[in-house]
């Protein structure tokens, strides 16, 4: 409410401003095109008394200034006819001056003082040094600081610069930096006290408003920058040692922070690296709530992009051992501000290190040292918990990794995993995370147990649960995370078998610890990259067979099976089964009977104790049967003790449909094209008849239920397997027994009860469709089918 | 004085012709009645000399007892107006007794005179200060002595400047305290010869006038320390001069608006118990806006040229003086004023100079 009135009475006052200096300035004009010297003095005073206000905040102020600024360039023009009228400059210099209000006074005297360097009645320097000197006269900041940034602004063509038109004698160029330092300088310090001066109350407003001014300090340094006598030399003596001061001495936070910030960026990059010693000094010096850090960073940034600017530049680098500079100088920043708080310190040890990256890809023990640095500043700490801290550190840590491209030179850093050590679980979990991501995309391989141990100790945030880190929920994030730390299992790998086995025994030894929630994802790749590597052996023991590798898949198997138990003690037995029946598909490839065997005992013990639910009974029998169908290493025995609790598992199922898909599935179970001592005719019969019986059951039910019958669907699907088996020459299935169940789905589909289904009428068409091209095809299938009559 | 007597209108026409005339410089004036005229500048030892016209009006004949032309240096007091007080008076007999018919010229001469004092117009005289103000004037009587019916005069003013080389400088230079001040010290400042160095103690002007030990010893509130570093002799300006200097501010305990110079004109007239003093501020100059911090320098550059300035006068036949003063007026922001006055003294040198 409050300052809703003031910013309204500011608006009023501002327009009132306006309207003063728009009067003012029309009788300015009349004065002038009537060239009467005299009005237009009065009269510019009096518009010029308009900028004394004390009411205006530097926003509103501001607008007020560029009116009265262009109004100014107007006179200047004026000014400068008169001169060519005859009336003398320095008459005029001095007519100005007789003006009473100081503040008008002295925007016109530096108008004349333009027209005077103009004229080159007299040295650039002298004028220049008599406008710098008579501004002190506004010791009230806001005004002083628009004067003075008046003077800047028409000086700026009008320096004594080498080159340049009003170039003087030997020194021209110290004069030119000479006017803009002391004009820079006291700006400073006028921009410096408006801090101190007014209500405590405002405080915070004031600095907010100061916030608003500080391009036009700023500015000196930009026209400094711009001066082209400076050069390196000069720069080192003299510009900087003097900016610096100023920046030290004026103790004021703000002013630091932004000027530190302005040499950065307005000088060139090589004048940083051949001053950094200088500049590096200034830094420990400044008040302890100065954000250093951030000044430092921008510098080291800069300076990192110098050096990625080209090679060329690198050895300018060494030379001037700007590492060793950069790398002492943010330790005494450190020592020097004690409070600095933790996010500023990772953040100056990051930049740092980007620097040193860039300059010094090669040296791996300089960035071990920086993190070593970091370490030892962290350790000793709770565990950071501070989220723009925790952000640095991320930056810190991945740094490396995104140069190098390779986990590898990581974890040849000894001081990576001290830093881990230092962060909290989530930052851990985080930087684990994208450490995980940075192997996947660059596709890094790790290839020896040790440092894949290295690693998981490393992402261990990942791997297992921290410390307080309890929450069951699965969100997605973890759920993410767990796939990545699967991709990263899976590129896991070493030529050599041996290594790879103790690499698959270390990640197990990792994986084991990380508890219910994360087995289900990390296991299977495990299991599966151990697969991978019987698979292998398998193929080398064809090649170099005798040899006796300490490596047995036998070994392995054990390994997995134990892997696999630590499964069922999370409610994850589908998980489980599948596995089992993975491990035995390998062993079956490995002829190791007895290892398959087991698999296939696990796999069925859990299929009777922990697979309960129906739907899961189903899918899961399917696999089972589909395994089973594959191995060809059971003996005789062996096999009939599996086929058998299949099919009775098959027939156990809850739903009727669900059982009469299983059991026809089961009579693949008998019969194997390539093995033609698994082709027993009878119990493959016996499957499908089993099965039509079924069918029927569900006939009879849907027909006591709900008065219809149900979809022939079965029936066809029956009928299928029927020709399958036909086709391969089971002499059990008879061409009358075929046409039999197509006469039978046909009944079925054209009762009057029967509720008509498109997908059953799709199927059995194709399915004829199927006997009429086999038919047509002729040959010897050809001819089989053409028994098939209908 | 009356000229014009009564119902009577003048007899005859006079009018007073200097022979260098054409090439005197005019000097504009404001007359009795508030017109502005030139008049001719003379300066001390010169010579005036010229001719003067006695024209009767057309076909009436002047009767006279003589004819005399004065030259005469008044003062004019204007708490006595009127009366003029006359420190020169020379005088050259024009013609015996006798008649004028027609249209009648004189020579004169005034050969080397001496007029040690300036020409002053106190700027009050148009106000109604009558009392206490005064005018300072030479002035050419023309009588034209009659039998009957009172003289005839004719005045005719003119101008007086003398260029004068600058005043010897007093070492010892006393600061004109201001009423407020209550200790100040001088010294003199490194080798250079002119700058000196004061140090000011101003005190609140609300505070009660006390000598300088006892306000030290009553704990009186230092509120501000500032070095004033005049240019050149810290005491002596021409009229055209420029006042050139630097205040340092050591120690600021005050919020300060802002800081003027001043120039304050005191004539002082009479003597004794009847003296009357009149200040007036002719210039007031502002030199900073805004609270400097210690350390602080503010450079001063003033001209004097636009302002409407006169040699100082002193003590002029006892009746009067007039003197210069710059007065350095600090503002805070309460809007109360701190100041520190001192003499300056004004001298007029040759336009050549």
């Amino acid at each position: 409410m409050i300052s809703d009135g003031v910013v309204e009475d500011e608006e009023k006052w501002l327009s009132a401003g306006i309207a003063g200096l728009q009067q003012n300035a029309f009788h300015m004009h009349r004065a002038l095109d009537s060239n009467n010297l005299k009005d237009a003095l009065k009269y510019s005073a009096q518009m010029l008394s308009e900028l004394r206000t004390s009411r205006l905040s530097p926003h509103k102020y501001y607008e007020l200034y560029m009116r009265a600024f262009d109004e100014l360039r107007k006179l200047e023009i004026f000014f400068k006819e008169e001169t060519s009228r005859g009336c003398s400059i320095v008459e005029l210099y001095e007519l100005v001056q007789h003006a009473g209000n100081i503040l008008p006074r002295l925007y016109l005297l530096c108008t004349v003082g333009s027209v005077y360097i103009k004229s080159k009645e007299a040295p650039a320097k002298d004028v220049l040094k008599d406008l710098v000197e008579m501004c002190r006269g506004i010791q009230h900041p806001l005004r002083g600081l628009f004067l003075r940034s008046y003077l800047s602004q028409v000086s700026r063509d009008k320096l004594p610069d080498i080159g340049s038109e009003y170039e003087g004698d030997a020194d021209t160029v110290m004069d030119a930096v000479e006017f803009v330092l002391q004009n820079f300088t006291e700006m400073n310090k006028l921009w410096v006290r408006m801090q101190h001066q007014g209500p405590a109350r405002e405080k915070d407003k004031r600095g907010k408003e100061r916030g608003e001014l500080r391009d036009l300090v700023g500015k000196n340094l930009h026209v400094l920058s711009q001066i082209e006598g400076v050069d390196l030399e000069m720069y080192k003596e003299t510009v900087l040692p003097r900016v610096l001061e100023q920046v030290v001495n004026c103790k004021d936070e703000l002013a630091q922070y932004y000027l530190m910030d302005c040499i950065i960026q307005v000088f060139p990059d090589e004048y940083h690296l051949q001053t950094l010693e200088t500049l590096l000094s200034a830094c420990p010096q400044l008040q302890s709530s100065v954000d250093v850090e951030t000044v430092l960073s921008r510098l080291m940034e800069r300076l990192s992009n110098y050096a990625a600017s080209g090679s060329e530049v690198l050895p300018e680098f060494f030379q001037v051992e700007a590492f060793a500079k950069l790398n002492n100088s943010i330790g005494k920043v450190i020592e020097a501000q004690e409070n600095m708080p933790i996010a500023g310190v990772v953040t100056l040890y990051a930049s740092l290190l980007t620097f040193t990256l860039q300059v010094h890809p090669d040296r791996l023990d300089y960035i071990d040292q920086i993190l070593g640095a970091c370490v030892k500043k962290l350790s000793g700490r709770e565990k950071l918990n501070d989220s723009k801290a925790t952000k640095q550190i991320v930056a810190l840590l991945s740094a490396p990794l995104e140069k190098y491209k390779d986990i590898d030179t990581a974890l040849n850093l000894s001081n990576y995993p001290r830093i881990m050590e230092c962060l909290n679980d989530g930052t851990h979990k985080e930087m684990a995370n994208v450490i995980v991501q940075n192997i996947l995309k660059n596709k890094t391989c790790i290839s020896t147990a040790e440092k894949v141990d290295a690693l998981f100790e490393l992402i261990k945030g990942l791997i297992r649960d921290l410390d307080g880190d309890t929450h069951d929920e699965l969100d997605a994030d973890f759920i993410e995370e767990q796939n990545s730390v699967a991709r990263l299992i899976q590129i896991l790998h070493s030529d050599d078998p041996e290594e790879m086995l103790k690499v698959i025994e270390t990640v197990r030894k990792h994986i084991l610890t990380g508890g219910r929630k994360r087995l289900p994802y990390t296991v299977p790749p495990l299991i599966f990259s151990s697969l991978k590597l019987v698979r292998r052996l398998e193929k080398q023991e064809e090649s170099v067979s005798g040899d006796e590798a300490s490596t047995t898949p036998k070994k392995i198997f054990q390994l997995v099976t134990q892997t696999i138990e630590a499964l069922t003690s999370i409610p994850v037995p589908e998980l489980a089964l599948g596995l089992y029946l993975q491990c035995a598909e390998a062993a079956n490839d490995c002829d190791l009977e007895p290892v398959a065997y087991e698999f296939f005992t696990q796999a069925y013990i859990l299929y009777e104790e922990e697979i309960t639910d129906s739907k899961t009974q189903v899918t899961s029998i399917h696999l089972i049967i589909g395994t089973l169908q594959r191995m060809h290493v059971f003996g005789v025995e062996n096999r009939d003790a599996l086929t058998h609790k299949a099919t009775g598992y098959s027939a156990k199922l809850l739903k009727k449909p669900d059982q009469c898909r299983a059991v026809y599935a089961c009579s693949h179970l008998f019969w194997l094209d390539d093995h033609d001592s698994i082709r027993d005719e009878e119990r493959v019969l016996l499957c499908l008849k089993r099965a039509l019986r079924i069918a029927n059951a569900v006939q009879q039910m849907a027909n006591a239920t709900r008065g219809s019958s149900g979809s022939a669907l079965l029936f066809i699907e029956i009928l299928n397997k029927y020709l399958y088996f036909y086709e391969k020459g089971v002499s059990q299935i008879t061409v009358e027994s075929i046409q039999d169940l197509i006469k039978l789905i046909r009944n079925e589909m054209q009762g009057d009860a029967s509720p008509s289904d498109p997908a059953a009428d799709a199927f059995l068409a194709s399915t004829l469709r199927y006997i009429q091209f086999q038919k047509d095809k002729g040959g010897a299938v050809g001819d089989k089918y053409m028994l098939i009559t209908d | 004085m009356n000229f014009i007597v009564g119902a009577f209108k003048p007899a005859c026409h006079i009018s007073v012709t200097f022979s260098d005339g054409k090439n005197r410089k005019q000097i504009p004036i404001k007359k009795d009645n508030g017109q502005a005229t030139t008049v001719p500048l003379f300066h001390s030892q010169d010579n005036i000399t010229g001719t003067i016209t006695v024209e009767p009006v057309s076909g009436k004949k002047v009767e006279h007892n003589g004819i005399k032309v004065e030259l005469l240096g008044q003062i004019e007091m204007y708490f006595d107006k009127g009366n003029f007080y006359d420190f020169t008076s020379l005088v050259r007999e024009l013609d015996v007794p006798g008649e004028i018919y027609e249209r009648k010229t004189f020579q004169f001469e005034f050969s080397t005179v001496e007029m040690p004092y300036e020409t002053y117009n106190g700027v009050n005289v148009r106000l109604s200060y009558v009392e206490n103000v005064l005018g300072y004037r030479y002035v050419l009587k023309v009588t034209i002595s009659r039998g009957y019916g009172g003289s005839i005069t004719h005045f005719q003013d003119f101008v007086v400047w003398n260029y004068t080389p600058p005043p010897s400088i007093n070492n010892s230079i006393k600061m004109e305290v201001g009423i407020e001040d209550c200790l100040h010290i001088e010294f003199e400042y490194n080798k250079s010869k002119y700058a000196i160095l004061t140090q000011l103690y101003f005190t609140s002007p609300f505070e009660t006038k006390l000598n300088c030990t006892s306000c030290c010893l009553l704990g009186q509130r230092l509120i501000a320390m500032l070095i004033l570093n005049w240019n050149a002799d810290l005491s002596r300006y021409h009229l055209k001069d420029v006042i050139i200097g630097k205040i340092y501010f050591l120690l600021v305990r005050i919020k300060i608006k802002n800081m003027d110079l001043e120039i304050r004109r005191r004539e002082s007239t009479g003597s004794g118990s009847n003296t009357h003093v009149e200040t007036e501020t002719l210039a007031k100059f502002e030199l900073m806006d805004g609270a400097p911090v210690r350390g602080e320098s503010i450079p001063i550059r003033l001209f004097l040229s636009p302002y409407e300035l006169t040699p100082t006068c002193r003590n002029i036949n006892n009746k009067f003086s007039v003197k210069y003063y710059l007065n350095l007026v600090l503002v805070d922001e309460e809007d109360r004023r701190y100041f520190k006055q001192q003499e300056i003294t004004i001298y007029r040198i040759g336009e050549t100079q």
